[in-house]
């Protein structure tokens, strides 16, 4: 077990390793299972990523609700490509695996379901860029791992536990580390990418219209994938950080366990409690939870209990 | 502890790991503890599992378990004709536990054939589950190990003897939890193993005098 990015690098630097194998080494350890069976299965789980984001771009029809569905294909067919076709083709990767999520697909929840379209749109948009083989994702998949299991520990990846930030951000931050350490980053600014993806994205609350996972989700998990390139560009070009990361991630818990319950996933407040918001959730028939919106329900009433997860 | 695939998965059909994937893997762990899916089946929902599952699939994941699929079995989103299909006869509706429960849980009243069992459980977040009550009697099982739940006379020596025929053939006991209606009456022991039990084990369980009933539940990784 890994519990501070401080650890997994000084760790990895006096076994003289990458983060991605001693992620891999540990895994093996504490498992049992061999480290060829590790690395099929993340093999595997790339495998339901890709089938995951064609899956939600080719469908056109909507998600049962009507909340989603052929928006990622409509923003490949008619995006402007602001800043080119990669870019255009990241966010549509990001919403068609929600659109994906939302019809009841197959998906890898990394680390969450609601926020599961953020690594796949980073890693597989960049790969043909950047000519990454398959072998060196699975190796990324690792350092996202680790990141993962570092902000589970200290923190939180559920909407639930500490709000957006704890899964779209984690995600994010996840990625923004696979994609500095692909690209030759050293530990120093992997843990930069990291730092400079939660901080920008501290705060965040989950507010799921009628407590489904689409709305926000599908959208921030685009945004969400863009924070992270952003990071690891910065990172990447030396830009630094003085919050050490293990540092920020605190930050995430404790703005997370404060936060207030309507913004953690209950959808009793936030955009889930607007006007449009009720109209949505009454439209859908969720009657009970409309009333509660309409109390207006404050901090710690009802606690964590009406959202998904 | 957060493992490596708990970050990197689950592997399951959306949209919530907690309303589809854990209610997929309830239905799966009650069709395991019946023996098969049910012919009949009335399930409870509670606090959110009743106010948001809709939206999420929470009864279709529910029927897809009972007959059999995992969580991440495409089967899920048609388990409703499936089920008609099939002849599995499926009723939901909204209970109230009360404020201890926990927000996703849902009561099973199933059978098959002669059997009829009460199963109450909840799902826990990230796709995990908690099985809490059997027919009365207070169990804990998460469908993460391999068990065996056993209904025999609570007579001294019981639990030795059943972890003794387990343990002769090798296999690991990981956790054993008993709970009794009564003293001198029947008892109720779930225990899970770090690997299935064989069904000649279970056979050989069954056919003791004091046990009344026996089940195998599967592990379950997806």
């Amino acid at each position: 077990m890994i519990r501070s990015f401080a650890e997994w690098f000084e760790q990895a630097e006096s076994r003289g390793i990458g983060l991605a194998e001693l992620v891999e080494r540990r895994e093996v350890k504490e498992t049992g299972v061999s480290r060829e069976a590790v690395r099929k299965r993340i093999a595997d789980a790339l495998a339901v990523m890709r089938h995951a984001v064609q899956q939600g771009l080719e469908e056109t029809g909507t998600s049962p609700s009507g909340l989603t569905g052929g928006r990622s294909g409509r923003l490949v067919a008619e995006g402007p490509r602001l800043l080119g076709e990669d870019f255009t083709a990241m966010l549509s990767r990001a919403i068609a695996t929600l659109e994906t999520n939302a019809r009841m697909g197959l998906i890898m929840a990394t680390p969450t379901a609601g926020a599961a379209g953020v690594v796949p749109a980073v890693l597989l948009t960049l790969a043909p860029a950047r000519g990454w083989s398959d072998e060196r994702l699975v190796d990324a998949m690792l350092v996202a791992g680790g990141t993962g299991i570092i902000i589970a520990e200290r923190a939180s990846i559920a909407g639930a536990g500490g709000g957006c930030q704890a899964e779209t951000g984690s995600a994010a931050a996840m990625a923004a580390a696979a994609v500095t350490w692909l690209e030759g980053g050293d530990n120093q600014q992997v843990a930069t990418a990291v730092a400079l993806t939660i901080q920008g994205m501290l705060g965040l609350i989950c507010d799921p219209v009628a407590g489904l996972v689409e709305i926000p989700c599908a959208y921030r998990n685009a945004s969400a994938a863009v924070n992270a390139v952003a990071s690891a560009e910065m990172a990447l070009a030396g830009l630094d950080f003085p919050i050490p990361v293990d540092q920020v991630v605190d930050v995430m818990g404790d703005v997370g366990t404060k936060m207030d319950v309507r913004f953690r996933e209950t959808a009793l407040g936030g955009l889930a409690a607007t006007p449009a918001g009720q109209e949505i959730a009454a439209r859908a028939g969720m009657t009970e939870l409309v009333q509660l919106q309409r109390k207006g329900r404050t901090r710690g009433e009802g606690s964590a209990r009406f959202g998904p997860s | 502890m957060t493992t490596l695939f708990d970050i990197l998965g689950p592997r399951m059909v959306g949209p919530s790991s907690s309303h589809t994937a854990g209610a997929c893997r309830l239905g799966y762990v009650v069709q395991a503890i019946l023996g098969g899916t049910p012919d009949r089946a009335s399930v409870g929902l509670h606090g959110s599992f009743a106010m948001t599952g809709e939206g999420h699939g929470t009864r279709v994941a529910i029927t897809g378990g009972l007959l059999g699929h995992r969580p991440d079995d495409e089967r899920l989103r048609n388990a409703e004709a499936e089920a008609a299909e099939k002849g599995l006869e499926i009723e939901f509706h909204t209970v109230d536990l009360g404020d201890d429960a926990h927000p996703n849980s849902a009561v099973f009243d199933v059978a098959r054939g002669e059997d009829r069992i009460a199963i109450t459980g909840c799902s826990i977040g990230g796709g995990r589950i908690r099985v809490q009550e059997i027919d009365g009697f207070a169990v804990d099982l998460s469908g993460s190990h391999p068990a065996i739940v056993v209904v025999a006379d609570d007579v001294p020596g019981t639990v030795a003897r059943i972890t003794g025929l387990i343990a002769d053939r090798g296999l690991n006991v990981a956790t054993v939890r008993v709970d009794r209606t009564g003293r001198g009456e029947r008892a109720l022991m779930t225990i899970e193993t770090d690997e299935d039990v064989p069904d000649d084990v279970l056979a050989e369980l069954a056919g003791q005098g004091w046990v009344h009933w026996i089940r195998n539940v599967h592990q379950l990784n997806a």
